[in-house]
């Protein structure tokens, strides 16, 4: 698996490039050789639980930490010798809310251009632009802390589009954000997705990585688990169709037992054992006797995410 | 150690803005209190003390007062001022996905605790000059002390706020750094009413140059020592600047 991917990283014309990407802190190993070859004009998600490695990949990409060892190329530069030109095309959406609280709306995207170097007249110009763009042009002078946490979230990803990134890097885009502000934040991301800007993302949402991701990698423990479009992941891994059984506590051990005798795979979460790759009805039915407490509906990226990075918490 | 560039500038520019935009809320650190603590030593105290080499007691403190509150500028600055924008607003991480580097950001934020000296220490010149407290036309180069003194002071609380774990560590700074400097740099007092000691080490803290070179500048009355308070200054600026710029590195990339 690591192999085939170093292959694709060296060959390939992607626009981002790791090949053996490590990052040791002390005596934890954060990131641990990952190679990824990420193509222009695709969303690209990297999924997986708190402590994978997600946020230490993002913070190697983007120039802001430096790998313990291995290569990161975007645009075919080498990101150690040339981060000033590649970070001046890279657009950059944090986790947290690093707005400048001490200045208003407007001012953060005219503060944030100028970063770039961008001239003043320019720099108000691409500011209105992306104020529109994310429905915030009636709270230019608002202080930021004035903003309700969706504006926030689309107020950061306007930031991250001022210098008109060929590429934008976000972490977790929607965490936090209700409803609607997530739908909204959605739509925005993928009209950018269709200007051709590519997104390399970090989520822990599986509906999120579901809609907008073209390719998904399953981080766990700093090593890439899988990596392929949703759909073909959630084939491989649990069938289209998943069953949950629910359990009382006095029936679990001989249900797991009998799902073992059968050989079939399944995992338990809380109260529920969700079993894969059965299709058939009578199967399973035959495998646990009590059918009234048998729900049968589609798989979701959540079921491969509980597959590969298994059901305990890793902090 | 890597070097800054010129895109500081841009920090710079940024702290610039956000001040003129709350700069009434800093107000009384930076304008009413130096020239509270001049006019109540100067004219209280003073009333109970003969002539210092020769000088009324006010005359002897207005130098010392723009040196000192030179130093609280920077230091302020870029202690409480740094850290929260480094650790509380996430300043500092916004602006490195940007062209700029980590380099650049320090290089702008002690260049900016500068320029906060540089006014401070420019406006209690002409509230002394007001005070007919200044005597020679070289006082005209005071500003420029001051904003030599800013770029060392705002250089050692950089390199304090690139290792404190909390911003409650800065209370060791002032309490056992600044706060002895201003009543042992001579400003307040000759530093020969000291004991030897004191004195000697008076001559390797950071304050007390700076308060010779601004007393000189203010009588226009050179000695020879004040080529050691220049050395000093130079010194200890070229060794804070680069250290903070390697520890602050350290900090943020980790």
């Amino acid at each position: 698996m690591i192999y085939r991917n170093t292959i694709e990283a060296v060959f390939s014309m992607a626009i981002i490039r790791t090949l053996n990407l490590t990052k040791k802190y002390k005596d934890i190993l954060a990131v641990d050789r990952v190679s990824l070859a990420i193509e222009e004009g695709e969303c690209f998600g990297l999924l997986g639980p708190n402590g994978s490695g997600k946020t230490t990949m993002v913070r190697m990409i983007t120039a802001v930490s430096p790998p313990t060892q291995g290569d990161i190329w975007i645009f075919d530069n080498d990101l150690k010798t040339h981060s000033r030109q590649l970070k001046a095309v890279l657009g950059v959406v944090p986790q947290l809310d690093n707005l400048d609280p001490d200045l208003t709306v407007l001012q953060n995207l005219i503060t944030f251009a100028r970063y770039f170097n961008i001239s003043k007249d320019e720099a108000y110009k691409r500011s209105m632009e992306v104020l529109t763009l994310f429905e915030l042009n009636n709270r230019t002078n608002s202080r930021i802390k004035e903003l309700s946490g969706g504006m926030k979230r689309r107020l950061l990803i306007a930031r991250g589009l001022i210098n008109r990134p060929k590429i934008i890097i976000l972490d977790e885009p929607t965490i936090g954000l209700d409803p609607q502000a997530k739908h909204l934040v959605w739509h925005k991301l993928t009209e950018l997705k269709y200007q051709g800007i590519t997104q390399l993302m970090c989520t822990q949402n599986m509906e999120e990585a579901t809609i907008l991701c073209n390719r998904v990698a399953v981080m766990h423990l700093g090593k890439i688990l899988d990596l392929d479009t949703p759909q073909k992941l959630i084939s491989k891994y649990v069938g289209n169709k998943v069953w949950e059984i629910k359990v009382n506590p006095d029936e679990r051990v001989a249900a797991i037992n009998s799902l073992k005798r059968g050989g079939v795979n399944f995992e338990e979460i809380g109260n529920k054992i969700h079993v894969f790759n059965m299709e058939a009805n009578k199967s399973i039915q035959d495998l646990v006797n009590s059918p009234d407490r048998l729900v049968q509906r589609p798989s979701t990226l959540e079921d491969v995410f509980f597959r590969l990075t298994g059901r305990s918490l890793l902090e | 150690m890597k070097l800054f560039s010129w895109r500081f500038i841009r920090v710079w520019q940024r702290n610039r803005d956000v001040f003129f935009r709350l700069w009434h809320s800093e107000a009384p650190g930076f304008l009413a209190e130096p020239v509270i603590i001049l006019l109540a030593m100067g004219l209280g105290l003073g009333a109970y003390v003969g002539l210092i080499d020769g000088q009324e007691y006010i005359t002897f403190i207005a130098p010392g007062i723009v040196a000192s509150y030179s130093m609280f500028s920077a230091s302020f600055e870029c202690t409480y001022g740094s850290f929260v924008r480094m650790e509380y607003q996430k300043t500092y991480d916004a602006i490195v996905t940007t062209p700029l580097n980590v380099e650049d950001v320090i290089a702008g934020e002690i260049f900016w605790g500068a320029t906060r000296s540089l006014m401070t220490g420019t406006i209690i010149l002409i509230v002394a000059a007001v005070f007919q407290l200044v005597h020679s036309p070289w006082a005209l180069l005071v500003p420029l002390v001051s904003l030599l003194a800013g770029i060392m002071f705002a250089a050692i609380a950089i390199f304090f706020t690139s290792i404190v774990p909390a911003i409650y560590s800065f209370n060791y700074f002032f309490t056992l750094f600044i706060t002895p400097m201003f009543f042992f740099s001579g400003v307040f007092f000759p530093l020969d009413s000291f004991p030897k000691i004191i004195q000697n080490l008076s001559w390797i803290v950071p304050l007390t140059p700076v308060v010779h070179l601004t007393r000189a500048l203010f009588n226009g009355k050179f000695e020879i020592n004040l080529l050691w308070a220049v050395a000093l200054i130079i010194i200890l600026t070229l060794l804070f600047f680069s250290i903070s710029l390697v520890t602050m590195r350290r900090r943020l990339t980790a």
